[in-house]
């Protein structure tokens, strides 16, 4: 680790790769502002083709951001986006698709929540437990989709939309007839309201529970486990080359049991934010739905890398929560959400293209350092 | 040893020609015998009238058109998960179109609407190699919101409109009773109504088989008529054409078509566009001929399970049809019968048609003894249970799926290489 | 005799002084090659001899560097394989490039259908394809899938559909490797009703007892060049054998060290099953002691592979295996190598490399359990860094740190990062397949020297390659593969080219021993 040793491979280890390291998150950077900057034109350009002033728009979206007093909503609405994004993740990791976090969650919600109701425990333990609960509920629905795979070679894609069918039908059955709820009265039905001890604390309140910090925390682990962790190692190896783990003596089925178990158990989080501290129940109107989707579109975005995942959860739910804003200044609000799915699609194909001609010039740099080298 | 084998592959080849006829003849047979044994023993007799079989009908077409645009996409090799916002476009364009101009006009544009999702998805898939699974996702939610964001423009504020519903159409497509055979008009006079004439004595197996036939002869949309006549017409393209030859060779092996000078890339947008167009179709057919207007949710996963028939039709139109035949069938009883025995058909004919697909290989008597003494069991076995609970079996559908995917997947053929990104000059 | 009679028929090809490169190889030299239209002309040599190279360039699959190519007397340029085919040249390849679901018919007719307005004519397109497949003299049901065919029948599919297509020049990729004995015969005969009508068919094969039999002139390749011209009636096997391994083979280097008596690698009656019910490796047994290593010889795809694979429990096999006395006949991948085995695998892409990832996890993979490398369930990166630059320096690997990704490294300086990952945890028993293959020769030197000194240290090594330098220059004995079997076990020292090749090619089987 000498500096004497100017010439050997060691002294090399840490300038050089941390430059290079430097410079491939900076080009991820650079080219994902690029794509968003790419997808912002094409809405401006729709906007204007549609009629609405572009120019308004923008400004409504930043002076809303400026005031700053939508940033505990942003944390909020980030909030299951997180939790959703980092499960979809953990499959992408080893090149597996969940398309089923929303039939996961939804059943967790339910199961978490009427399990959660009928404990009485301190707050403590209490909340714990539910969402350990909910983490079971998830990974127990999304190992139907691991089992298919590995012992009948379903495509999991293919499975879990079809689980996401069947979970709906299933947590309507059990609600309709098991769970549900009259006591409270009105529209709105519920399954029993959970005990004060189940209340998940407020970080501010009425306006951030807690569970943005177990989002964080979440965030935090996945990042350990996938990038620091002998198990990530294998898992991530097994997406790099699956025949090269395999020869390593990765189980290739363990491992895809293992990440769809742990992808459901992320997923069975999503909802949590809702039941243990909005709602205080799960109930079809007051759970919210379509997280798993917009799961996704986070996860690729944010490009499966944990601070990526955080921040594309951010800046969506930041720009969800202009929509009230946007529609008082006249600008359709659902544009955020067209915007939304332009970003995506514009991140995806840029970063495709970015990465191929990354690659060719890491290629080329190699070589260039290696000549100077020689001639040295 | 040559002849032999020839002899071996000659008579195996027939017996599979044969198979293709007897099957759709068997399978429409055994349903038709089940269906009648189960009328006349439990005394529904909407379970075979026209009344229901014509909202069967109408319910079929576009989880129908959504199968066959998964086919199209993937007999070129492209995995279509945003058929369900190709229907949403469809949906929109449509309604706005037929809102404008009258319903011709909306079909088409329902039409246009969908392959203009198909193109979005072609160019990030085949120009920009994005995943397939993960562009359709994509698509699926930049449609729902898309055309969200166009009707809070044109629909707001119109009479009836909204953001999430368009203003009713004023004019709907023609429907027509076929003269003679269910009572249309000639001119001014009004022919006879034979299978209404044999659907009213409620005859054993006849009475129910007219009334099949005057569910799908009377108060038909041309609409109708075209998306069924669209089936013979992909099959046709797809088995018939040098064109068609070329697009099934690029999702079974791209590499050797291009050694043959077939233009792959091509091809392939070229299906994503007819995939598109077919799906649109099916969302305009929702939001023109099923309703008068364009409303949010309209498609209610039919994308979905559209693809669902084209994996358990077998990546075939004729197979296609009878998945989502056997789906709008169940919705159609519902409306007209209500839910419960819904559940009982659904359960019989799901059961029957999996064991249809299971026993592929088997010769036809034993395929259709034990379908039949399995639909009996699965009729015993509904009875002993008071009620299935309606929500419970509206998956069935999906759970079939996953059934068929895990215990007959070796019987199915989907195209070799759907869902493989394909560069061309990958084979030298 | 028929043939006999246009002996003095007009070159239907001929290639003069084609050279090719690639980065760092010469894949083909100075290559002559002259073929009489209306003959079955043979080009036999080793792997990598290349012939493949040169099939491509005739096909235009590639353009050659030098020299030229004249078909029927005129000089061509392909710059596809379409304008190939235009001029009348078809492939056979090795792997067909048939599509399985769809029927023969289609196979054979796509990009060149009969039509009527866009519409198939199925019934000229079944009366042309009759004509061809009568004039082969075969039978073929036109209307199956190619999925329902078996190999020999599938390979007549690509025959008539060249034919189809107009071509009187055919190129047979090793078309005898996947048949068996009764397809052979039939596909020789085809082939002789072939050029009774007059066309040419240029036969690439191994087998040489084949190549004697049906061709009618044979040019043999050897290290790139065309290195003899001759006809069957003017040499015998052990005569082409020895053109084909080259007059003499390289001289085994001395050992100062001798063979331990402890058996590191003990296989007994191993028995692989293959695709198409026959057993890929049939009835294996050998011992191999601790500093000793055992030589696999044989043209590719003879079971070598298979063999290597079930060792690593990567493919089920039945028979036993035991590692240091240690019976791992039962055990998973992972546990293998934990008991002791390390493996060079035979493609570094498919098997060997995460080409996306930095040289140090790469380096890490299959070894994250060492606890020199990890923390409790964490993996220890720093140390997993410094080990990795370690098998930089010892392997000689240019990179310019160890967080550069593997696709960014010469294919030569990749295989080193892998054989260094193999040997860095002193294994007892290295399975090494083809472990300087595309390297240069002053790395495979070093990793020569690396071999020796841990074979000296103790180390099994089964050792599989196609080049005879490495095989002779390492081994201590020399097993032959030949159709899934070892036909023989030969002594480096005292064997002759006559003998290595004529076991490789199989021409001794049945032959006393």
């Amino acid at each position: 680790m000498s500096a004497d040793k100017s010439g050997g491979p060691l002294a090399r280890i840490l300038t050089p790769s941390r430059a290079s390291a430097l410079r491939t998150s900076g080009t991820t950077v650079a080219s994902s502002l690029g794509a968003i900057a790419i997808a912002l034109t094409i809405c401006a350009i729709l906007l204007a083709v549609t009629g609405k002033n572009p120019i308004d728009a923008y400004s409504t979206i930043i002076e809303t951001g400026a005031s700053g007093n939508k940033l505990l909503e942003m944390m909020r609405r980030a909030t299951p986006l997180i939790f959703s994004a980092t499960a979809v993740a953990i499959g992408f990791k080893m090149n597996i698709f969940n398309i089923g976090v929303e039939g996961q969650y939804l059943f967790a919600a339910l199961i978490a929540a009427e399990a959660g109701s009928h404990l009485a425990l301190p707050g403590v333990i209490h909340i714990p437990v539910i969402l350990a609960v909910a983490m079971i509920a998830g990974a127990a629905w999304a190992s139907i989709a691991a089992l298919l795979k590995v012992f009948k070679n379903v495509h999991e894609v293919i499975s879990t939309i079809m689980l996401n069918y069947i979970a709906l039908s299933v947590i309507q059955w059990l609600f309709e007839n098991f769970f549900r709820d009259d006591s409270g009265g009105g529209l709105n039905v519920k399954t029993t309201l959970l005990p004060e001890s189940a209340h998940m604390p407020d970080l501010v309140d009425g306006r951030l529970n807690a569970m943005f910090i177990v989002a964080l925390v979440t965030v935090a682990i996945f990042w350990v486990v996938v990038y620091r962790s002998r198990f990530g190692f294998r898992l991530r190896a097994s997406g790099f080359n699956a025949t090269a783990a395999a020869t390593a003596g990765i189980d290739a089925r363990r491992m895809t049991i293992i990440a769809l178990l742990l992808s459901g158990a992320v997923a069975g989080l999503v909802a949590m934010q809702s039941v243990t501290g909005e709602a205080f129940a799960y109930g079809p109107n007051a759970t919210p739905i379509q997280f798993g989707f917009a799961g996704i579109t986070v996860a690729l975005l944010g490009r499966n890398h944990p601070v990526g995942i955080v921040v594309a959860a951010l800046l969506f739910g930041f720009l969800d929560s202009t929509s009230a804003e946007l529609q008082l200044a006249a600008v359709p609000n659902s544009i955020v959400k067209v915007m939304q799915a332009i970003i995506v699609l514009t991140v995806v194909i840029v970063n495709e293209a970015t990465i191929r001609r990354m690659n060719i010039r890491t290629a080329e740099r190699a070589r260039n350092e290696l000549a100077a080298g020689g001639a040295a | 040893m040559s002849t032999t084998t020839a002899e071996a592959t000659n008579t195996s080849s027939s017996k599979q020609t044969m198979g293709r006829g007897r099957r759709v003849a068997l399978i429409g047979i055994t349903m038709l015998v089940l269906m009648s044994v189960t009328r006349v023993w439990s005394g529904y007799d909407d379970l075979t009238s026209s009344g229901t079989v014509g909202a069967a009908l109408r319910l079929t077409v576009p989880i129908l058109l959504a199968g066959l645009a998964g086919l199209w996409a993937e007999r070129v090799g492209i995995l279509n998960i945003g058929i369900e916002g190709m229907m949403i476009l469809g949906t929109w364009f449509g309604a706005f179109g037929a809102w404008k101009w009258g319903p011709w006009v909306g079909l088409v544009l329902a039409v246009i609407g969908g392959m203009l999702g198909g193109l979005i998805h072609a160019v990030a898939t085949i120009r920009f190699n994005i995943d397939q699974v993960i562009s359709g996702v994509v698509m699926n939610l930049f449609a729902f919101f898309g055309v969200r964001y166009l009707s809070e423009l044109l629909f707001v504020g119109q009479p009836q409109g909204g953001i999430s519903q368009s203003p009713p159409q004023s004019s709907a497509i023609p429907r027509i009773d076929v003269p003679f055979l269910s009572g249309g008009p000639i001119g001014s006079w009004t022919t006879p109504d034979i299978f209404g004439w044999f659907e009213e004595r409620h005859w054993f197996l006849l009475g129910d088989l007219a009334g099949v036939l005057k569910g799908l002869t009377s108060n038909l949309s041309l609409a109708s008529l075209i998306a069924v006549l669209l089936v013979p017409i992909s099959a046709w393209v797809l088995w018939r054409t040098a064109f068609g030859l070329r697009l099934r060779s690029s999702g079974e092996a791209p590499e050797a078509a291009e050694s043959l000078g077939v233009n792959v890339i091509k091809v392939r947008y070229i299906g994503l566009l007819i995939s598109g167009g077919f799906a649109g179709l099916g969302g305009g057919f929702l939001s023109i001929v099923s309703s008068s207007y364009y409303r949010q949710g309209q498609t209610a996963g039919r994308g979905f399970i559209g693809l669902a028939t084209m994996i358990f039709g077998n990546w075939r139109p004729s197979g296609v049809l009878g998945g989502a035949a056997v789906f709008g069938y169940s919705e159609g009883l519902k409306l007209v019968a209500g839910g419960s025995i819904t559940g009982l058909f659904l359960f019989i004919a799901l059961v029957s048609a999996l064991v249809l697909i299971i026993t592929l290989s088997a010769p036809v008597m034993r395929r259709l003894v034990t379908t039949a003494v399995i639909g009996v069991l699965a009729f015993l076995a509904y009875l002993t249970v008071d009620e299935v609970p309606e929500s419970l079996t509206q998956s069935l559908p999906y759970v079939v799926t996953l059934v068929v995917l895990a215990t007959a997947s070796q019987r199915l053929r989907p195209p070799a290489r759907a869902g493989v990104p394909y560069r061309p000059g990958g084979a030298h | 005799m028929e043939t006999q009679q246009r002996r003095d028929a007009a070159m239907a090809v001929r290639l003069s002084g084609i050279g090719k490169r690639f980065p760092g190889v010469i894949a083909n030299h100075d290559v002559n090659l002259n073929v009489r239209a209306g003959t079955i002309h043979a080009i036999v040599g080793e792997n990598g001899a290349g012939k493949s190279t040169l099939m491509k360039t005739l096909y235009g699959m590639q353009q050659p560097d030098a020299g030229t190519i004249e078909i029927d007397g005129t000089e061509r340029h392909f710059k596809s394989p379409s304008e190939a085919i235009e001029a009348g040249i078809g492939m056979v390849h090795q792997h067909f490039m048939l599509a399985d679901n769809l029927t023969v018919l289609e196979n054979i007719i796509l990009g060149g259908e009969p039509a009527r307005r866009g519409v198939i004519n199925v019934s000229e397109a079944r009366r042309r394809i009759q004509e061809i497949v009568a004039a082969l003299g075969a039978e073929i049901d036109v209307d199956v899938p190619v999925s329902e065919l078996g190999v020999g029948e599938r390979q007549r599919v690509e025959i008539v559909k060249v034919l189809y297509r107009g071509a009187r020049i055919l190129i047979l990729d090793e078309p005898t490797a996947v048949l068996v004995p009764e397809e052979v015969d039939e596909l020789f005969s085809t082939l002789r009703r072939l050029v009774d009508d007059g066309a040419t068919v240029i036969f690439i094969s191994h087998k040489l007892d084949e190549v004697i039999q049906v061709s009618d002139d044979i040019t043999v390749m050897r290290q790139g060049t065309t290195v003899a011209e001759t006809t069957p009636g003017s040499v015998d096997r052990s005569g082409l054998a020895e053109l084909m391994v080259g007059s003499e083979l390289p001289s085994p280097a001395g050992r100062t060290t001798a063979i331990g008596e402890q058996v590191r690698l003990r296989v007994t009656d191993l028995v692989v099953p293959g695709a198409e019910g026959r057993p890929a490796v049939e009835h294996a047994s050998f011992d191999i002691h601790a500093g000793e290593i055992l030589g696999v010889a044989g043209v590719e795809g003879n079971g070598q592979f298979e063999l290597c694979t079930a060792l690593l429990g990567l493919r089920t096999s039945s028979g036993q295996i035991e590692v240091d006395g240690r019976d791992v006949t039962r055990s998973g991948t992972r546990a293998r190598h934990e008991a002791g085995l390390a493996y060079i695998p035979f493609d570094r892409h498919r098997e060997g490399l995460m080409l996306n990832a930095p040289l140090w996890e790469n380096a890490l993979l299959g070894r994250e359990n060492d606890p020199a490398l990890a923390t409790g369930p964490l993996i220890n990166i720093q140390a997993a860094r410094t080990s990795t630059v370690g098998i930089i320096e010892r392997f000689g690997v240019l990179t310019p740190d160890e967080t550069t990704p593997a696709f960014a490294l010469s294919g030569g300086n990749q295989q080193k990062l892998v054989v260094g990952r193999a040997m860095i945890t002193e294994p007892a028993v290295l399975v090494a397949a083809h472990p300087t293959r595309g390297i240069d020769v002053g790395a495979q030197a070093a990793v020569w020297d690396e071999i020796r000194r841990a074979r000296d240290a103790g180390m099994a090594v089964l050792l599989v390659s196609a080049d005879l330098e490495e095989l002779i220059g390492l081994s201590d004995r020399i097993a032959v593969m030949f159709d899934g079997r070892v036909t023989a076990m030969l002594d480096p020292d005292t064997t002759t080219p006559a003998e290595l090749g004529g076991h490789m090619t199989g021409s001794h089987l049945g032959a006393p021993r």
